[in-house]
């Protein structure tokens, strides 16, 4: 409650929160389509990519101004994103080493061009440092403007090329068969994410920018197998991050911004793969416990049925050790006498002594359509 | 030895011990795991420094490696969850232990002489400071030291696993099959790559380490064909690159981790225009070869097809053939250029004419396709 | 009664949900070249990748001359699908053929000239000597499965598991394949193939198992591969007149 207090009353925080969410729900987009056309660590070469352009634009211009050094990081993101792609192509490097490569050499111009600033007389350079690890309560109201207008044309992109991008992230292949342009699509996409990183520069730096275009969409992919509805359930998973790791990190000391919002929406992350609806590791765990012992139920029937069928008496009684399934021999009948008590429950065998048992006509015609059915049909 | 030398001879030994282990990550397709293993370690050196309440205790290298290690069973338990692909799972776990890694230092920034800047960015003008005393005698930087120890295991563990290795990667069931554990490898050269590292943290910061460690195997593997030669040419590159880098930075007075790293990606650059077989040069210069040699075969052909029919007049016609064979004007004057040059025709009148050596050479192209198919 | 190279008992794979193997037991008698047919998804690798102990069974144990895998590891040839592996590795086609005499080196010690000269050889045997120093990436598929089979072959094993080695290969590295398999049944040695093509079941192979997630049948070629057993493997003769599923 007291944070809720905190947020309606101090303007700052309002405009730093405020930034932070609008990074969240851009981000959550755009990561979407990343994670779904397997590209999720292209975010984070492009936004080291973007580093010498920040400098180099410093370094002609000499001013901090905002938009010009965006502009330097836009243009320099593309040229990296562009190299990416055009080794991917041309050669047998693998996808993955494009990326370490592009993003290592250029981050390692970038810093070049910082120290070289650094070392020239009279240069007001204080703060470019800020694009590496991100300063969101140095958000100004006047950046918090740029970053909302910026969202709001990356979400008209996306809103109008809707149905592209969807073809893309399932199928290029198909996309490109019927006529639409790989590379103009995939233009598109670069052009809007390395808007995005932008966005996120300021706040939460180059590092950790990437985090924010996988995590909300893994989380949102979790929950629902519908595009449009993975895309809005990321956008509030961002948000969500972005202005909690905000509060949490004007009610502590010492805590920076930009890796607690990382934190946070990990946190979603997590707590998505283990408990999502139908997909969760928790609820898949249960039912594959429940389906191998519903194998083990299944193939213990049918060797007491197979059992059955080689005596001329069908229902005559059969030691435990004689019904044991094969690999449980070392283990001991422990097992088998559980899962035979169970049958007995289900009625599909009777107990006739302490350790022999036979089977009933009704599990007769279980083992008849298990067998039938490949072990599919449950009991 | 002076300061520059030691630095130079720091800055040689981390790109051989990167570059040696950085031709199995290409090849595992592991480059972006090395990205994330080497920011990671971070949190282990702070949590072992917790611990151990200093910087230079071997222990920061055990909690590195050890969390290096974590992160590669993170991301591959995520993976194997089969909820999401391999490089979400990276783009998750890493920026989450890195995360906790900055919180805690700047929580705690008041009693920890741990700069992120440096750890991030390194620099190898103030390795020579740290001195290693041995009986009260200065025997030189302690990072030459520990880099050197950590060049040695790495080059030992190629040279002693060479086999293992080359099979592992190439064809992990087999290896599986013939009894060499495709995991105990992985995790062992993980562990190196961690270990790595973290030596080479201190100079050349976390996320230039991955720059040593991809960049010169990157461009090896786009000259050779044969794997020793791909170990020893990619540490070759990993040193020049880094002796010229080291130069530039003295001229323009620039961060010298920052500047080999530029010339990595530079070298990567012009190997990947010129390079022999595999250069963009080779492979445009091939395509347009190709095309001018199909755009030849299909001429002659469509000549040897027609030939001594009723059309043939209207088919050979300098000034309608390109609309025939849907060309441009202007590629039609190139091609035929070319044909008249290599007397495979003859120009009669505006009509075009096949000469015995033009038809010979079309039916021989015919049967090469037909045989290709 | 002749003793069986191979016993699989009650063997059942479940990745997810459905059991992708169930209750398979199959024994298989020395020196056959079978081949393991089936429709797509029926787990025809999956049981060669059980018996190899490369996939985790729920249940059931696989059994080598009366002995586990571990023990006898020395005794199996695998050739996987071709598409598992990377064609790109910088490595030649005798590189490749060697690492099949790492089973028998061990830990750390180099394959010496007996490993060299006996992988020319197999090279040779398969119609590969022009291309003994190729790099990988430049040979057809045809001479990539020849590659492998010649691998496969200095492993000098007396079981082979090979995984669709007919898969995308031209007609001349076929016929060499299978004249390779014949001359190693002659050899006493026992061959197994997951296999696609059923026209060729008959006139490449003397044992057969049906397989759909369930074995449906086994047994030579001649008692086993009718059409009513096809039937019950495939769901309808239809598709499998067509010749493939």
């Amino acid at each position: 409650m007291m944070s809720l207090e905190l947020l309606l009353k101090d303007y700052t925080l309002q405009i730093v929160a405020l930034g932070s969410a609008v990074l969240g729900a851009v981000s959550g987009v755009l990561g979407s389509f990343a994670v779904l056309r397997k590209q999720s660590l292209l975010g984070d070469a492009v936004s080291h990519a973007a580093l010498p352009g920040i400098a180099f634009v410093f370094l002609i211009t000499g001013i901090k101004n905002t938009e010009m050094l965006l502009l330097g990081a836009l243009i320099s993101g593309l040229i990296g994103t562009f190299m990416i792609i055009i080794i991917d192509q041309y050669t047998r490097i693998k996808f993955d080493s494009a990326l370490g490569l592009t993003l290592s050499s250029f981050f390692g111009l970038g810093l070049v061009l910082l120290t070289y600033i650094q070392k020239l007389p009279n240069s007001n350079q204080a703060g470019l440092e800020h694009f590496i690890f991100g300063q969101a309560s140095t958000l100004l109201k006047r950046d918090v403007f740029i970053m909302i207008g910026l969202g709001v044309i990356i979400l008209l992109v996306v809103a109008l090329f809707w149905k592209e991008l969807k073809l893309f992230s399932f199928d290029p292949q198909f996309g490109k068969s019927i006529g639409f342009s790989n590379v103009k699509i995939n233009v598109i996409l670069s052009s809007i994410t390395v808007v995005a990183i932008i966005i996120g520069l300021q706040s939460v730096g180059v590092i950790l920018m990437s985090a924010l275009l996988v995590a909300p969409g893994v989380a949102a992919r979790q929950w629902t197998d519908k595009l449009s509805m993975m895309v809005i359930l990321a956008a509030l998973f961002g948000i969500f991050s972005g202005v909690l790791g905000t509060l949490i990190s004007s009610l502590v000391d010492n805590m920076p911004t930009g890796p607690v919002i990382v934190v946070v929406i990990s946190l979603i992350v997590f707590f998505s793969l283990f408990f999502a609806s139908n997909r969760g590791i928790f609820w898949r765990h249960i039912k594959h416990g429940k389906n191998k012992r519903n194998i083990n139920d299944s193939r213990v029937l049918i060797n007491l049925y197979e059992l059955a069928l080689n005596h001329k008496d069908v229902y005559h009684p059969h030691k435990t050790e004689v019904i044991n399934l094969t690999n449980n021999k070392d283990k001991g009948n422990a097992n088998v006498i559980k899962r035979l008590l169970y049958l007995c429950e289900k009625g599909y065998a009777k107990r006739d002594y302490f350790d022999t048992w036979s089977i009933t006509d009704k599990g007769i015609k279980k083992a008849k359509s298990i067998i039938d059915n490949q072990g599919g049909e449950s009991l | 030895m002076t300061p520059q030398l030691e630095i130079v001879i720091i800055a040689v030994i981390v790109s051989a011990a990167c570059s040696v282990l950085g031709v199995f990550l290409i090849l595992r397709k592991m480059a972006m795991m090395t990205d994330a293993i080497s920011h990671t370690i971070l949190l282990g050196i702070v949590v072992a420094f917790f611990i151990t309440e200093s910087l230079t205790s071997p222990l920061l290298i055990i909690g590195a490696a050890l969390v290096g290690l974590l992160t590669v069973y993170l991301t591959e338990a995520l993976r194997r969850t089969r909820l999401m692909a391999e490089d979400s799972s990276i783009g998750i776990v890493f920026p989450f232990l890195f995360s906790i890694a900055i919180i805690l230092i700047t929580k705690y920034a008041g009693n920890i002489h741990l700069d992120v800047d440096s750890v991030l960015l390194g620099e190898l003008v103030f390795v020579p400071f740290d001195r290693l005393i041995v009986l009260g005698r200065d025997i030189g930087a302690k990072s030459l030291y520990v880099m050197g120890t950590i060049l040695f295991i790495d080059l030992l563990y190629v040279i002693l696993f060479y086999k293992e290795l080359k099979l592992v990667t190439f064809d992990a069931a087999l290896a599986a099959v013939l009894g060499f554990s495709p995991i105990a490898i992985h995790y062992s050269l993980m562990g190196l790559v961690s270990i790595t590292a973290v030596g080479a943290f201190e100079a050349v910061g976390s996320i230039l380490v991955i720059a040593f460690m991809i960049g010169p195997p990157v461009s090896a593997y786009m000259i050779t064909d044969k794997l020793r030669n791909m170990l020893i040419l990619s540490t070759l590159i990993g040193i020049i690159n880094s002796i010229i880098g080291y130069r530039l930075s003295v001229i323009f007075d620039v961060a010298i981790a920052g500047s080999i790293a530029t010339v990595i990606g530079i070298t990567f650059l012009i190997v990947f225009i010129t390079a022999p077989k595999r250069g963009m040069l080779t492979i445009i210069n091939s395509r347009r070869r190709r095309k001018i040699e199909y755009a030849m075969a299909s001429l002659l052909l469509h000549l040897c097809n027609h030939e001594n029919t009723d059309r043939e007049e209207i088919e050979s016609n300098r000034h309608s053939i390109y609309q025939h064979l849907n060309w441009s004007k202007k590629f039609l004057e190139k091609i035929l250029y070319k044909a008249l040059n290599l007397n495979y025709i003859t120009l009669n009148n505006e009509y075009l004419k096949l000469t015995p050596k033009g038809r010979e050479y079309a039916i021989r192209c015919y049967d090469d396709i037909g045989y290709s198919i | 009664m002749q003793k069986h190279v191979i016993e699989v008992e009650d063997m059942t794979v479940a990745y997810e949900e459905k059991p992708v193997l169930w209750d398979i037991d199959i024994n298989i008698p020395k020196g056959v070249l079978m081949a393991i047919v089936g429709p797509n998804g029926a787990g025809k690798s999956t049981l060669i990748k059980a018996m190899l102990n490369l996939v985790k069974p729920i249940s059931g144990k696989v059994l080598f001359n009366g002995l586990s895998y571990e023990c006898q590891r020395r005794y199996i040839g695998y050739v996987p699908q071709r598409g598992s592996v990377d064609w790109d590795f910088p490595t030649s086609v005798l590189d490749v053929v060697l690492m099949g005499t790492y089973g028998k080196i061990g830990w750390i010690k180099r394959p010496g000239k007996k490993e060299k000269e006996k992988s020319l050889d197999a090279i040779k045997k398969v119609g590969m000597e022009e291309f003994v120093d190729r790099q990988i990436s430049q040979l057809s598929g045809g001479q990539q499965q020849r590659v492998f089979l010649a691998r496969a072959l200095v492993q000098d094993a007396d079981i082979y598991f090979m995984d669709e080695p007919f898969q995308g290969v031209d007609a001349k590295t076929e016929r060499a394949i299978i004249n390779i398999l014949k001359e190693l049944r002659l050899r006493g040695k026992t061959v197994i193939v997951v296999h696609h093509d059923l026209q060729t079941v008959k006139e490449y192979f003397d044992w057969v198992a049906l397989l759909n997630t369930k074995l449906i049948q086994y047994g030579k070629v001649d008692e086993v591969f009718t059409d009513e057993n096809l039937r019950i493997t495939y769901g309808s003769t239809d598709r499998v007149l067509k010749g493939e599923v």
